[in-house]
């Protein structure tokens, strides 16, 4: 058999199968050198197959916490969030992994009793998106004793309806009927 | 604020093996994994951003009712023996020990509370009790907690509770563990499947120092591994009946070896107690497994004039870091080994050893007395 790019006797048959595609080449020893099919460690081989643009594409789908630059592979690599805006950023399939670790997927113990503490952005199910011209985030410490908030209270407490919580329901309820005469304590 | 010596001078309640059921169950221990909204964890944090949190928050936790008065150390002010010193009392993480800048320790004035700032979360509360009492280590901690959480805004979602660095904390965040002694369960081999059978029922059964360390001195610490799905109370709840079950094996076990193992039994005392009384080089393996079974002794009555908590001591004492503190210098191995022999001959001098057991009736015919050479 006679080498595809020169007319050698061919001495390596690569068959190589690409989207169900099988398709054979036939080298002789110096071409397949030249087109690096032969090297020892075999990354050229692998290098030739990986096309570029699969691999960027890969990297820009990767989805990324907003708050703090955390990665979705970091994530898999070390077990660990970067910060707690990383659960609402890698919420999904978040789920299947706690029901491994742990008896159920939702808290029932002790909730802190001022609602400051909670963190109301990580409720509705949002997907990271990538801001593009957005400097490199610095996470902003949230102020020491932040002002009760009636509306974002509500829109939890429309949250906790929708999801037939309850309990919290009741006791976001209760906190807005606190605040409501004053707007400070 | 507290010295770092005045600290380390008193010992602490819990060392002093009281408490419930102390014969098998050294301490109680309760840690709540708490963080802060808007800082990444420690562990993906950049040195200045721990260093502004550490600089936020250590004066709220100082002066919290409970932690007023007591120790507070940045960890840069702080040598690596004495980080060790408190490693070996339970008081920091080995974790939190190999950290050093933006990372702080404060610890109540009875060292029953510590808190670590920028451990693997921002804060780890934790609270320690003699004997078997995981209840109140919990009412202490979930007290400081509550203060705190009033103090500082914490980072938590009603679904998933408390977020935790590394998702096996989150919910409550609670890691609720008790330190056991249980040499008879070793001795008669069924420590293996005791060990099985807790692991089966969702609890951790680790070595002396937690993940990844030997069980030196027949010592265990056995804690839950889920945080998510239960509340508080229940957890604890489980781990205290699975303890109770635990304890009453290691009982029935103990008055087993007594009854049917007398010799072997008065043998092994015997030993450990002739070593720690007259050694003069001793690793800190073989202290520590032969403290433990002189502990068994004075437990079963076979040591006379042996209080529980000069062992309990003693456990403490021998430890590489506070051999050191002691000597106020470093100390090369074999001169560690050396000042641990002195320290067990010294304080064994008090104590009448088991030569003097009630002559039980003579039906074996082995050796009478492990000291019979002197």
């Amino acid at each position: 058999m006679k080498c595809d790019v020169c007319e050698n006797e061919a001495t390596v048959f690569l068959t190589q199968i690409i989207n169900g595609q099988m398709t054979t080449v036939n080298l002789c020893e110096t071409c397949s050198k030249a087109k690096g099919v032969t090297e020892e460690t075999g990354f050229g081989l692998a290098e030739a197959f990986l096309s570029p643009s699969h691999r960027t594409e890969s990297d820009t789908m990767e989805i990324v916490c907003d708050a703090c630059g955390f990665t979705a592979s970091q994530l898999k690599k070390i077990g660990r969030m970067g910060c707690p805006e990383c659960y609402a950023a890698f919420r999904d399939g978040l789920d299947g992994l706690l029901r491994n670790m742990h008896k159920g997927t939702r808290h029932v113990g002790k909730r802190p009793s001022h609602l400051s503490a909670v963190t109301p952005q990580i409720l509705p199910r949002q997907r990271a998106s990538a801001l593009k011209d957005a400097p490199p985030p610095a996470p902003v410490p949230a102020p020491l004793v932040p002002p009760p908030d009636i509306a974002k209270l509500r829109a939890e407490l429309d949250l906790a309806v929708k999801e037939e919580r309850y309990e919290d329901a009741a006791k976001l309820k209760s906190e807005i009927e606190n605040l409501q005469p004053k707007a400070s304590k | 604020m507290m010295r770092f010596a005045t600290l380390i001078k008193n010992p602490a309640d819990w060392m002093k093996g009281a408490g419930p059921h102390s014969d098998v169950v050294m301490t109680s221990r309760v840690r709540l994994a708490r963080n802060l909204r808007g800082y990444p964890f420690p562990g993906f944090s950049q040195e200045r951003q721990r260093i502004e949190l550490l600089e936020r928050a250590r004066p709220v936790v100082e002066e919290l009712p409970e932690m007023r008065d007591g120790y507070s150390e940045d960890y840069t002010e702080l040598s690596k023996i004495r980080k060790q010193v408190l490693v070996e009392r339970h008081l920091v993480s080995r974790e939190h020990a190999a950290r050093s800048s933006g990372c702080a320790v404060v610890v109540d004035r009875k060292q029953s509370i510590s808190i670590m700032i920028n451990e693997e979360d921002h804060f780890r509360i934790q609270g320690i009790r003699p004997g078997l009492n995981l209840t109140s280590a919990f009412e202490v901690v979930d007290r400081v907690d509550t203060e705190l959480e009033g103090l500082l805004p914490y980072a938590f979602d009603p679904k998933l509770g408390y977020l935790t660095a590394c998702p096996t904390n989150l919910g409550t965040g609670m890691r609720a563990s008790v330190m056991l002694h249980l040499p008879a369960l070793v001795l008669t081999e069924q420590i293996n499947p005791v060990i099985k059978a807790i692991g089966k029922i969702g609890l951790a059964v680790r070595g002396l120092y937690g993940e990844g360390t030997e069980a030196l001195g027949n010592l265990f610490q056995i804690s839950n591994q889920h945080t998510l799905g239960e509340a508080e109370p229940e957890i604890i709840a489980q781990i205290e009946k699975v303890i109770e079950g635990v304890v009453r094996s290691e009982v029935t076990a103990r008055a087993k070896l007594k009854e049917d193992h007398q010799t072997m039994l008065q043998d092994q005392i015997g030993r450990a107690f002739a070593i720690l009384r007259y050694a003069h080089i001793l690793t800190s393996k073989e202290a520590l497994n032969l403290l433990s079974m002189l502990r068994l002794g004075a437990d079963l009555d076979l040591v006379g004039n042996c209080d529980r908590s000069l062992i309990d001591m003693l456990l403490l004492e021998i430890q590489p870091a506070h051999l050191q503190l002691n000597a106020a210098r470093e100390l090369s191995p074999e001169e560690r080994d050396s000042m641990r022999a002195d320290l067990t001959r010294t304080r064994l001098q008090s104590i009448d050893g088991p030569g003097s057991f009630p002559p039980s009736q003579s039906n074996n015919g082995g050796t009478t007395s492990p000291t019979n050479d002197e």
